[in-house]
Parts: C-alpha cells; sequence; structure tokens
C-alpha cells in the first residue's frame, strides 16, 4: 500500500505541495485530477525521487518502505515506477539495452538470476505485439526519433517488463490519438490485479473511461481537495474544477 | 656491464639532454654508413637545438605545457630482454610489436605486411622525411635525429594489406626516452587497416614520442585507429604526417585513454581532386592527467570533402585540448568540411579548450563547424535510476553514449570493436 501523510515540497523555496493525505490500497487504481499547477507532476516526482524538490514534511511509505529516504534506483527495486509525462530522449543507447540493464538491474537487487540478450528479446517481443509496437523500436536510441504516441507506449512497454507493484502513470494520456490512448489504456488494465496499483494522473476525464479508477482525488493548490469514486471523474468533466473550489 | 650502465644514464633534463644524447648514439644509430640519412639525421638535430621543445608562447602549444620534460633527464632503453611482458589481447588478426621501441620478431607475426625499419633503412630512401619536416614541429625533427626503430608498410598498388595491429609496449620500469618512427606508404588503389596501439606497463615516467609518415597515393584507403594507452606516469607526444593523392582516402581515429600528458598532432594534407579524410577522435582524460588532439589539415585540392568529430569526456582534476584547424587553399573549390568537437565536463576542476580554426581561402567552400561543452544531462540520469539502474552505472551508459557516437564513424568493424573495448566501462574503472 502506498501511503502518504501529511505530505509538503517545495522547490527554489516555493511550496507546491501542502500537506498531502493519500492512501493507495494494494490492488487499487487510483486516479488524481486537478487543473494545471496544482502540484500533480511534482507529486511524482517527490514520490519517485528526482532531485530539486526539497521535502519539508510528512511522510510517503510503500510497503513499508520510506520512500523518501530511498535512492531513486532503490525506489524501483521496491516496485515504483513512474510513467514519464515527457519521457527523456537518450541518444546513443539503444532501446534494447536500455531495458535489459533495466530489468537486470532489478532483477540482481532482488537476487533473481539475470535475463541474456535472447531470453531478454523474446520477453520484449512479445510484449510489443501485444501494445502495436514496430520492433524496429528496439533497435533505436531511447525515444530518440519516437513520434509522441511511440514514447508514451514505450512507457507502457518498460512498465509491462518491468512489472512494478505500483505504477505513477504521470498524464501517459497527453498527446495521445483515441487509438494510441486504448492501448496504452489496455496495457495498465492488462496488469491489474491484486498485486499492482496505480496512480493515475491526468487532466481530463477521457483516459479514466479506459482505465476505470477505483477512487478519484482531486488535487487543487498542492492538496487533495476532494476524493470519491470513478463519479467523480464525470462531475469533474461536466462542471470544472471550479465547482470543487466552490464546495 | 659498463655498458649498461652507460646506455641507461639519464641526460641532463630538457632539450639539452636530447642533443647530449644525440652526440653520444650518433655512431651507433641505425642508418650510420648511409649518407642520406646521417645528413638527414643532422639537420634535425641542428634544427632541434635551435627550436627547443616548443613553449607555451607557441600558439599551437599554447595550452599544452611539456614543463614535465625539463624536471629530469631520460635514459635510453636497454636492449630488451627476453623477459615475459605483459601484452593487451590483439586487436587484429595479425600483429606486430615493439618493445620499447624495438621490432620484436619473436613476439610479431611473420605474415603482416610490416618490417622493421630499423633493418629496412635502404627501402626507405625517399619516403622517410618525405613528408615530416622539422621547421615549426620540432618533436619531429628529434624524431628524425634519434629514432632506432619503427614499421615500415609498403604496399604495392592494388595490394589489400588487411587488417594490422602495430603494438608498441613501454616497459615503464625506468625513465626512458623513445622514439619510434613508422613509415606507410600505399601504392595505388591499395588498401590497409592499421590499429595502432601505444602501451605502457609500469610506473615508471618516461617519453614515448612517435611520428608515422603516410603517402596514400590515388584511389587508395586507409583507415588508421590510434589507441593510447599509456602508463600512468607516461608522456605520449606523436606527431602524424599523411598525404593523400586523388580519391584517396585517409580515416583516422585517435583514442587517448592513458598517459600523464598526452599530445596527438596530426598534419594531413588533401593533395589531389575528390581525396577525402575522417580526423574524429575520442579523449578520456581522467584525474591527474592532460589530453591533448591537434590537427592541421590542409584542403589543397579541389572537390575534397573532410570530417572530424572529437568527443572529450573530462573527470577529477584534469585537462583536455582540442585544436583543429583547417585551412582551405585558394585552389580548394567545393571544398565540403564539417568539424565538430563536443566535450563531456563530468567535475568542476576538469578544464576543456577547445580551438576550432577555420581559414579559407577558397569561395566556392561549404565548410561547418560547431563546438559544445556541457555536463551530464540531470534529466537523463534521473530517467535511468528511475528504472532501477544505479547511478554510476547510469552514468557510465550516458558517457558511453557520448563517446560511441564518435567511435560510430570508424567504419571498419575490427577497429570499433578494438576502440569499444577501451571506451566500455571507463568511467566505472575510473570512477572506482
Amino acid at each position: 500500500m502506498l501511503k502518504i501523510e501529511g505530505l509538503r515540497a517545495e522547490i527554489d523555496g516555493k511550496e507546491i505541495l501542502k500537506g498531502i493525505d493519500l492512501e493507495v490500497p494494494t490492488g487499487e487504481i487510483h486516479a488524481i485530477m486537478g487543473p494545471n499547477g496544482s502540484g500533480k507532476s511534482t507529486l511524482s516526482y517527490v514520490l519517485s525521487g528526482r532531485e530539486g524538490y526539497e521535502i519539508t514534511g510528512g511522510s510517503a511509505t510503500f510497503d513499508g518502505h520510506d520512500l523518501l529516504g530511498m535512492e531513486p534506483e532503490e525506489r524501483a527495486a521496491a516496485g515504483l515506477f513512474l510513467a514519464f509525462q515527457y519521457p527523456v530522449e537518450l541518444p546513443g543507447v539503444g532501446n534494447a539495452n536500455f531495458m535489459r540493464t533495466a530489468l537486470n538491474a532489478q532483477r540482481r537487487a532482488k537476487g533473481e538470476p539475470e535475463l541474456d540478450a535472447m531470453q531478454f528479446l523474446k520477453l520484449a517481443r512479445a510484449r510489443m505485439k501485444e501494445l502495436s509496437m514496430p520492433e524496429d523500436m528496439l533497435k533505436r536510441g531511447v525515444n530518440v526519433g519516437f513520434s509522441g504516441g511511440e514514447k508514451k507506449r514505450n512507457e507502457v512497454l518498460q512498465m509491462a517488463l518491468l512489472k512494478p507493484a505500483i505504477a505513477i502513470l504521470d498524464e501517459t494520456d497527453s498527446g495521445l490519438d483515441i487509438d494510441a490512448l486504448k492501448i496504452v489504456a489496455d496495457g495498465v488494465n492488462a496488469m491489474r490485479g491484486p498485486d499492482f496499483s496505480a496512480l493515475v494522473i491526468t487532466h481530463y476525464q477521457r483516459l479514466l473511461d479506459y482505465i476505470v479508477p477505483d477512487r478519484v482525488h482531486v488535487l487543487m493548490d498542492g492538496r487533495i481537495a476532494r476524493s470519491g469514486g470513478p463519479e467523480l471523474a464525470h462531475q469533474l468533466e461536466a462542471e470544472g474544477y471550479a465547482s470543487v473550489e466552490a464546495a | 656491464m659498463n655498458a649498461v650502465t652507460e646506455h641507461n644514464a639519464l641526460t641532463e633534463p630538457g632539450a639539452a639532454g636530447f642533443l647530449q644524447r644525440f652526440e653520444g648514439l650518433r655512431a651507433r644509430l641505425p642508418g650510420r654508413g648511409l649518407p642520406w640519412l646521417e645528413a638527414m639525421r643532422e639537420a634535425a638535430a641542428e634544427s632541434f637545438r635551435e627550436q627547443g621543445f616548443p613553449t607555451r608562447r607557441v600558439e599551437a602549444w599554447k595550452y599544452t605545457d611539456l614543463a614535465p620534460l625539463k624536471e629530469a633527464g631520460f635514459g635510453e632503453a636497454l636492449t630488451p630482454v627476453d623477459s615475459a611482458i605483459p601484452l593487451p589481447r590483439a586487436a587484429a588478426p595479425r600483429r606486430v610489436v615493439f618493445v620499447d621501441g624495438r621490432f620484436s620478431a619473436e613476439l610479431s607475426d611473420p605474415d603482416a605486411p610490416v618490417r622493421s625499419l630499423a633493418r629496412h633503412l635502404d627501402a626507405a630512401e625517399g619516403l622517410l622525411g618525405s613528408l615530416a619536416r622539422n621547421d615549426g614541429v620540432p618533436l619531429a625533427a628529434l624524431n628524425t635525429a634519434l629514432f632506432e626503430d619503427g614499421a615500415l608498410i609498403d604496399l604495392a598498388d592494388g595490394e589489400d594489406g588487411g587488417i594490422v595491429e602495430i603494438l608498441s609496449v613501454v616497459r615503464a620500469d625506468r625513465p626512458v626516452a623513445l622514439h619510434p618512427r613508422h613509415l606507410v606508404r600505399l601504392g595505388a588503389g591499395a588498401k590497409l587497416v592499421l590499429i595502432e596501439r601505444a602501451w605502457g606497463h609500469g610506473e615508471s615516467r618516461y617519453l614515448h614520442s612517435p611520428v608515422l609518415e603516410f603517402q596514400v597515393a590515388a584511389d587508395a584507403h586507409v583507415t588508421h585507429v590510434r589507441i593510447q594507452q599509456e602508463a600512468r606516469a607516461g608522456i605520449h607526444l606523436s606527431t602524424v604526417f599523411a598525404k593523400v593523392a586523388e580519391k584517396g582516402t585517409y580515416d583516422s581515429f585517435l583514442l587517448h585513454a592513458g598517459a600523464r600528458l598526452a599530445r596527438a598532432e596530426a598534419h594531413v594534407t588533401l593533395a589531389g581532386p575528390f581525396s577525402a579524410a575522417h580526423l574524429d577522435g575520442a579523449q578520456l582524460v581522467g584525474d591527474g592527467q592532460h589530453a591533448d588532439c591537434t590537427t592541421f589539415l590542409d584542403h589543397a585540392a579541389p572537390d575534397c570533402p573532410s570530417r572530424q568529430t572529437v568527443k572529450t569526456v573530462l573527470a577529477g582534476r584534469s585537462r583536455g585540448v582540442f585544436q583543429g584547424k583547417i585551412h582551405v587553399h585558394q585552389i580548394a573549390q567545393r571544398t565540403d568540411g564539417y568539424q565538430m568537437n563536443q566535450a563531456l565536463l563530468l567535475s568542476d576542476q576538469a578544464e576543456i579548450d577547445s580551438k576550432p580554426q577555420l581559414e579559407i581561402y577558397a569561395d566556392d567552400v561549404k565548410c561547418s563547424h560547431g563546438a559544445t561543452v556541457g555536463a551530464l544531462d540531470e534529466t537523463q540520469l534521473f530517467y535511468l535510476r528511475s528504472r532501477g539502474i544505479p547511478e554510476a552505472q547510469a552514468r557510465s551508459m550516458l558517457i558511453e553514449a557520448f563517446l560511441l557516437d564518435a567511435v560510430e564513424t570508424v567504419r571498419d568493424e575490427t577497429a570499433r570493436a578494438a576502440l569499444v573495448e577501451v571506451v566500455s566501462g571507463w568511467w566505472e574503472r575510473t570512477a572506482a
């Protein structure tokens, strides 16, 4: 279970997260919605350990691990995965090599045997087929020359290979057409199960038609302003964030 | 025993010591009795006497200080004894080995198209000194005065020399000075892939200062990959001269990966129309090291393309130098030149001095150049770490990606693999 209590964080002296309380029980998918600048991406970066954020209060634990005291790679080994809003291009680093290195690093951290190139390719090809990804994307530099949709699918592919216990999807729907959105949603839904939870961060309700959340939380000005069932997403779509503010 | 002691005596520090050595050795240097060579050595020694070692007052030496040569003298290398020398794995199917500057028949492949220069000096007349000049290049003058041996490769028209490695091993257990001379001539349409590796083993300071002359005839193609892996207290100062005739190509790649102080200088002339050159390189500069890649490229004929990508990675307290001069002569119309140099600084105490220089006297020319200096991208680093890749490994991946982009310009697979082997894991070895 992901448990966030009173989490406060600032960047360059400006407070962005102002006391977040949130629990995502194992096996559930929760959505975080909120207007631009409400702190959605900051929350995802703080949870995954990006530098540059000052934690000024509160805690975040995952299955009892103190996330905030861990290096990013340790969080990954503990089962946390962040699907980036803007996946990073790595010229000169082959996509297959990147994913195999990541997978083997995590396997090593867990004391599992590493996969050789052939074993990895077999695994990767199967997952890519499910995500309708052309095979040459394995040979290219990581995200180099990928379209917006390809980059997001590449994030989901990494998630499918790394099999995290909890995934944070940071606006994975942005920049996707409806077909790509369905493929990405199918990829996430395929992971659903009693051992997988996810925090789906989105600005729009659209993605939540395909990944139906157990709970929806509205993030406003660095705090969870409201929580509810999936119907809350539809209400927001119809009435806008101002309705939450008024309430 | 007396002879051994005498030969290994240290000379005075600085230029005087090297001249003293020339006086002491001249009667015993190979080629004694060949009037043309004796005259050439005398003239070179005289030229070096006038010039001395370059100082930082000389424009081309502004960023590289040869003061370490003045700290103490150097001795002559002893005749190699057959002690077991640790050799790196061969990079090419055929390898010739020089130990402390001298050809080792025992360690060399007899089928390689390489002869010992010292034993075949009669065949070097007209080739030796055809490109190297004393004036303005005192290290070349010093080499001509003092060289004792080197490789002689002379390929006939249309001959394919295959892939050959020249390994120059220095046993760095005493402060020796070595001045090998390598001569390479490719007849019309000939081909050669040459992997030239300088490899030092030991803790002593020493000077390894080879000079190479490349004559590339029409339609000939040479790939020249240089891997500098001197021992940690070594000083490496190398100079290459190459001249390329019509439709010939000189594709070179320099990799600096060792030495306390290293400079590789290349003087390349595209002398015939449609000749081409690659002057690429990578410099891996760790704490306490200084590496310098300096090139002079003369476009002296029309319709010639040239490409240059040089990447430098610097860690700890280190300094890197890139100087790339491209001179496009008035006759060299339709020159197509490209130059890029990029440096990656891994520490606040590392410094890169980068000096691209374009002198263009022709009017119909396409020449572009660029330079970047930066640190590792924190966002890229975070992306890798967020996937579970430990920080040191993530850094290593990004550093290698930066370097391999340059290495990939080497088309020959064997030569490229030899470079990749040195570049891979450099950071993890350095940071360890």
